[in-house]
């Protein structure tokens, strides 16, 4: 049986949800027997490959750049999972969304050349920062801050097992 | 006694009780928000939404809708899981509800809810509002981006305490709770400092100073505590 490409990204988020799903410990080696990491910031792959099975998508979508890569990674991707709250919410990085862009910039880098505030050598930064369903499709949802390894591991199972993932009760919360 | 039923089981309910005061007798869940023991009801968050067969599916409150003769009440059905999530969804949306970074992360009954009605994300666009904090009282503080406008706060304070400190000012999604008529709390010269609104509060929006993220755990029972000992004239 062919290996499920599976990939994840990291957008504007802590990485704590990459860090929970490395919590997954023994658990990683039975799923390295049943997917393949195809893209992530834990393998060193530069390019997006064109079919992918299912990306976990870390992080609000904050700044131009992201919103290209996520809508191009949405294009060759069977199922795309809002993976974490900054994911799901917008969360901790949506904490900026009712303070003008502009000012967000200029409390942090002071007068003069304020780099995202235009499109330029570093990303245009979004006046706010969205969850993946404010842009793209979302297939799936799964909520924590991070989620817990497993939370995740109920997730992964069911997904891999061709189901659609419940989370009910404990599994299914917020923060 | 007052027969009723509610999802098909019989239940029974005394004069001036409630269909949720007979849900809770019968052993049926119905989720609330603004109902709070020993205040008034107000029915004003619409989740104890409940529909009676009888009246043409008619959707009333159940916390604030007495209890009549007869009444073929459904309290949980695919119909209503939906209502009620939307109408959970919409207080998520309207205010910077972020459970990872609040008081009561862990202790909170807008994000149980969440958890029961099955809310894995919100539908509707976030509004993303600006709104204050106000830590101007010695003990307290109130965070309006957590509030939901239950008015649990609002009741404990003039129905119980009898300050009467709180109220609510403006319309609509621009309604804010407030002390004093607009002045901060902590200049306020009716507020006691008795805490029952931080007590009564359902979210991290009343606050005790001090402490942090996930510490604020709150006891809402402790209105009916006290007016049960203390009987109403």
């Amino acid at each position: 049986m062919p290996k499920v490409r599976v990939a994840s990204v990291w957008f504007s988020g802590c990485s704590g949800c990459h860090m929970s799903f490395l919590d997954l410990d023994e658990r990683l080696l039975e799923l390295a027997t049943k997917v393949e990491f195809v893209y992530s910031p834990i393998v060193d792959i530069k390019e997006y490959p064109d079919d992918v099975d299912v990306l976990l998508v870390e992080g609000a979508i904050g700044n131009s750049e992201q919103r290209h890569l996520l809508t191009e990674m949405r294009r060759k991707t069977k199922i795309l999972v809002a993976f974490g709250d900054c994911a799901v919410t917008g969360n901790v990085p949506s904490l900026r969304n009712p303070i003008l862009r502009e000012e967000v910039l200029r409390t942090v880098y002071g007068e003069g050349e304020v780099p995202g505030l235009e499109e330029g050598e570093v990303p245009q930064l979004l006046p706010q920062a969205l969850p993946l369903h404010a842009i793209v499709t979302v297939d799936r949802f799964l909520p924590g801050c991070p989620p817990p390894a497993d939370r995740i591991w109920v997730f992964l199972q069911g997904l891999l097992a061709g189901k659609r993932p419940e989370l009910t009760g404990a599994d299914l919360r917020f923060g | 006694m007052i027969n009723l039923r509610i999802d098909d089981v019989p239940a029974q309910a005394e004069p001036g009780q409630t269909i949720l005061d007979a849900a809770r007798a019968a052993g049926v869940r119905i989720p609330t928000l603004c109902h709070l023991e020993a205040l008034c009801p107000v029915g004003a968050c619409r989740l104890c939404l409940v529909e009676i067969r009888n009246w043409n599916g008619k959707l009333v409150p159940a916390c604030a809708t007495p209890a009549q003769e007869g009444l073929d009440v459904v309290a949980n059905s695919d119909r209503l899981t939906s209502l009620r999530r939307t109408i959970l969804e919409l207080l998520f949306a309207e205010r910077n509800h972020i459970c990872a970074f609040c008081v009561s992360n862990g202790h909170c009954e807008l994000q149980d809810l969440a958890t029961e009605l099955g809310m894995d994300h919100v539908t509707f666009p976030y509004r993303f509002p600006a709104l204050a904090l106000d830590a101007s009282h010695a003990k307290f503080g109130i965070d309006h981006n957590r509030c939901v406008l239950c008015g649990r706060c609002v009741r404990a304070c003039a129905e119980v305490e009898g300050a009467f400190t709180w109220g609510f000012a403006g319309r609509g999604v621009h309604t804010l709770v407030e002390a004093d008529l607009g002045d901060r709390w902590g200049r306020s010269v009716t507020c006691t400092g008795c805490g029952k609104c931080v007590q009564a509060c359902p979210t991290g929006a009343l606050f005790e100073k001090g402490k942090i993220t996930a510490e604020q755990e709150k006891r809402p029972a402790l209105l009916a505590e006290i007016t049960e000992r203390r009987p109403r004239a």
